[in-house]
């Protein structure tokens, strides 16, 4: 028996004896959701005992140094984990912009003393990270970003305006970009820089979406003052860890809406329109996009392991993460456009019980913002045309 | 498995586009289809293919192959993809190696299988009979006669059916059609009495034939595997030939692609490259994910068949599907994006577009497999 075989049998077993039940139901409800941080609160003991089990065993970071709290994993055996924790449908235990953003970019870029100080807090879920990227002078168009940091001694002096924050109100730092050189082109007067978001001058307002949530914020810098240590990488080349970390969100997004778990589409679907005496969806124009898009589906899951080998074979692309983005994206609006289509006249209740406060239509709404967020659909087509197909241009 | 080729796969498929683009560039299917050629195919070419070990390369060593997998032969597909070369690889060194490997008797093993290696036998798969590929409905008929059977019906769309030696062909022993029992594979040889062959100009400039049965007489040990019990080895054998015709259209897809990228980057309109506007960038950059994309759903499936043929079906689904739609927008956007040049006959493009109509048809096309996909699922 391989090695591999040998640690899939022994991760087997230990996901079997130590994931309590209620922790392998497909995730419906926010709180579900174990987000970590100072304020954090366990939903239920099952996700405490969850979180603790895993995060003992270095499995809330699989893939990370065990000296960071990480598990160590190889990327063979970090895919059997996934597949064991898949097949039992077992939840991650926790979520975190810092593992899947700041995490990968601290590692690259960040000092030995940074690593030790920050990467232990993200593994053990002590504390929640937020993205300061955008502006509302520059979303697609990143790189102009205006947010000042003036050097005052050993710190700056950071005032502006970040958006679409994600739960920044409940974050506890955040990584953040912002100018360090006015005079600069504007992609090298750029730092990245960490603060606590409880220091003097943060302030947060949440942004109501159409889907009636706030996932997002407005957060507002006064004068907040950071000390220069906090930089990752080179001051004003923070552009380079702004792109390796946007990889790694846009690997994230385009996982988002992630199929293996819940009920399928198609018996989705038979709830609501019913099915013939055959057994088949007695909407036959429902069913054939519900098919295509399986096959698509299907067929994305299989590139987005694809990539995984390739990149381990030192084949992959990096741009190519855009191409996953891109995709991923579209069919998961494709999916929510689907499922409202099953749900029909349920599926518009907003906020009676039955609907769980119409956990539907604010996803499918939910789901339009995926397309924007991390890049939209049109800078990734742009990304793929200019760094992997070469084609001329701006 | 890693979804991606191994290091002895990269080195078969370099040294299959070396022979292929070389010996047969398009410029070799349009010879053969403008000078109107009797076997649609060059045999000095299957020789040399022979000689390279290409046509055995699903026949058990045993039997004087190299025993190698789906994927290999994908590898190969893929590479005649490129150029379109006409050959009987998929009709005989896939389709018709596959089903005497696994259905075969050892007497039907060793009679034919060395001669698919050696490159001496050809074979062609007798399945369609009506415009759309419909296994199940398989209506041809097999009557018990004697120690054997005759059989009565009509055959289309079998590819390489006027220069095979050996037909394999699927009949209804028993039940209706729709039913799943009741189907035998048969081999029958073509110069048997009451076979009729038609060769059908294809708009791919490929091999098909119509042919008809009128009591054709097949003795007991012309059956290919069980009687009646013929659906599984030929859903089998079926997945297989899916798997290497959805390799030739990811192929087919990239050549396409690459051209086109070639030409934007080439090609001036109102004083610019047009590949500097974003209309076309975007489009083609929809086009290149969506080529990758089914790339790695079609070594998905083949991988899955090499792991087990009887569980591979979803992955084959997807993978066929997934090709169709994939090659039938690569070479719309290829015209397109070529402008007038592209519908010229002159310009290869057109070649392209042709053959993935053809092979979108073959073994089933996106709508076909879409439908298993969702009869497997259940709704």
């Amino acid at each position: 028996m391989s090695d591999l075989d040998q640690f899939r049998r022994e991760t087997r077993a230990w996901l079997e004896a130590n994931c309590p039940p209620e922790m392998r139901k497909p995730v419906t409800r926010d709180e579900d959701v174990f987000w970590g941080g100072r304020n954090t609160k366990f939903a239920s003991e099952a996700q405490k005992v969850w979180f603790e089990r895993m995060r003992d065993r270095g499995w809330t970071v699989p893939d990370w140094p065990k000296q960071y709290g990480g598990g160590g994993l190889d990327p063979a055996e970090a895919k059997v984990l996934r597949e064991e924790m898949a097949k039992i449908g077992a939840r991650p235990p926790l979520s975190s912009f810092g593992i899947w953003m700041l995490g990968p970019a601290l590692l690259k870029y960040g000092t030995d003393a940074q690593k030790a100080e920050h990467l232990p807090k993200i593994t053990a879920g002590l504390i929640r990270w937020c993205q300061g990227y955008s502006e509302p002078n520059a979303g697609s168009d990143l790189a102009s970003l205006q947010t000042r940091a003036e050097s005052d001694g050993d710190d700056f002096v950071i005032t502006g305006q970040k958006i679409w924050t994600s739960y920044a109100n409940y974050a506890d730092w955040i990584f953040c970009l912002v100018r360090t050189d006015p005079a600069a082109k504007k992609h090298d007067g750029i730092s990245f820089i960490l603060f606590d978001m409880t220091s003097k001058g943060v302030s947060t307002k949440p942004i109501l979406l159409i889907s009636g949530k706030s996932p997002f914020c407005e957060t507002f810098f006064d004068g907040v003052r950071v000390p220069k240590s906090h930089v990752v990488g080179t001051i004003n080349r923070g552009w380079d860890v702004a792109k390796y970390l946007l990889q790694h969100e846009r690997a994230m997004i385009s996982g988002l809406g992630d199929r293996s778990v819940g009920r399928p589409l198609g018996q989705i679907a038979a709830d609501s329109v019913g099915t013939d005496g055959q057994g088949r969806l007695d909407d036959a124009m429902l069913r054939s996009q519900i098919a295509s898009f399986e096959v698509d589906e299907a067929a994305l899951s299989c590139a987005a392991e694809r990539a995984v080998d390739l990149a381990k074979a030192g084949q992959g692309h990096p741009a190519f993460s855009s191409a996953m983005k891109y995709y991923g994206t579209e069919l998961n609006k494709r999916r929510y456009e689907i499922l409202m289509s099953a749900g029909g006249a349920d599926a518009l209740e907003w906020e009676s019980e039955r609907s769980r406060e119409g956990i539907r239509p604010r996803a499918w709404l939910r789901t339009k913002a995926n397309s924007i967020e991390g890049g939209t659909s049109e800078v990734m087509l742009g990304i793929v045309a200019k760094r992997i197909l070469d084609l001329p241009g701006a | 498995m890693p979804l991606v080729l191994t290091e002895e796969q990269s080195m078969l498929r370099d040294s299959a586009r070396g022979l292929i683009s070389d010996k047969a560039p398009i410029a070799h299917l349009r010879q053969l289809r403008d000078g109107k050629d009797a076997d649609g195919f060059s045999r000095a070419l299957w020789k040399t293919f022979a000689e390279m070990g290409f046509a055995g390369l699903l026949v058990p060593e045993a039997f004087g192959g190299s025993g190698l997998g789906c994927v290999e032969a994908g590898v190969v597909m893929e590479e005649i993809g490129r150029t379109l070369m006409p050959s009987p690889f998929l009709s005989t060194a896939v389709v018709g190696a596959s089903a005497l490997s696994r259905g075969g008797s050892e007497e039907q093993k060793s009679a034919y299988l060395p001669k698919i290696a050696d490159g001496s036998l050809l074979t062609a798969l007798a399945i369609d009979e009506g415009a759309k590929h419909r296994p199940l409905h398989t209506a041809l008929q097999a009557v018990r006669a004697g120690n054997g059977f005759k059989l009565s019906g009509a055959k289309a769309f079998v590819v390489d059916g006027h220069v095979a030696d050996l037909l394999i062909v699927a009949a209804r022993s028993a039940g209706n059609a729709g039913d799943r029992n009741g189907l035998t594979l048969f081999l029958v040889d073509p110069k048997a009495k009451g076979v009729a062959i038609e060769r059908t100009v294809m708009v791919d400039a490929h091999n098909a034939a119509r042919i008809t049965f009128d009591n054709v007489e097949v003795n007991a040990d012309g059956v290919l595997g069980e009687v009646d019990g013929g659906a599984a080895l030929l859903e089998g054998v079926l997945n297989i030939g899916r798997g290497a015709v959805a390799s030739e259209m990811v192929g087919l897809s990239e050549e396409v692609f690459g051209r086109t990228v070639t030409y934007l980057k080439e090609r001036k309109q109102f004083g610019k490259l047009i590949g500097e506007f974003q209309a076309l960038q975007h489009r083609a950059a929809q086009l290149y994910i969506d080529i990758e994309i089914t790339r790695a759903a079609v070594l998905k499936a083949l991988q899955a068949l090499d792991n087990d043929v009887d569980k591979a079906g979803a992955a084959v689904a997807v993978a066929k599907a997934r090709a169709g739609t994939t090659a039938t927008l690569a070479v719309q956007e290829g015209v397109q994006m070529h402008g007038g040049m592209g519908m010229t006959d002159q310009f290869d493009i057109g070649f392209f577009m042709k053959r993935a109509r053809v092979a979108q048809e073959l073994f089933g096309d996106s709508n076909f497999h879409a439908e298993q996909l969702a009869e497997g699922k259940g709704y």
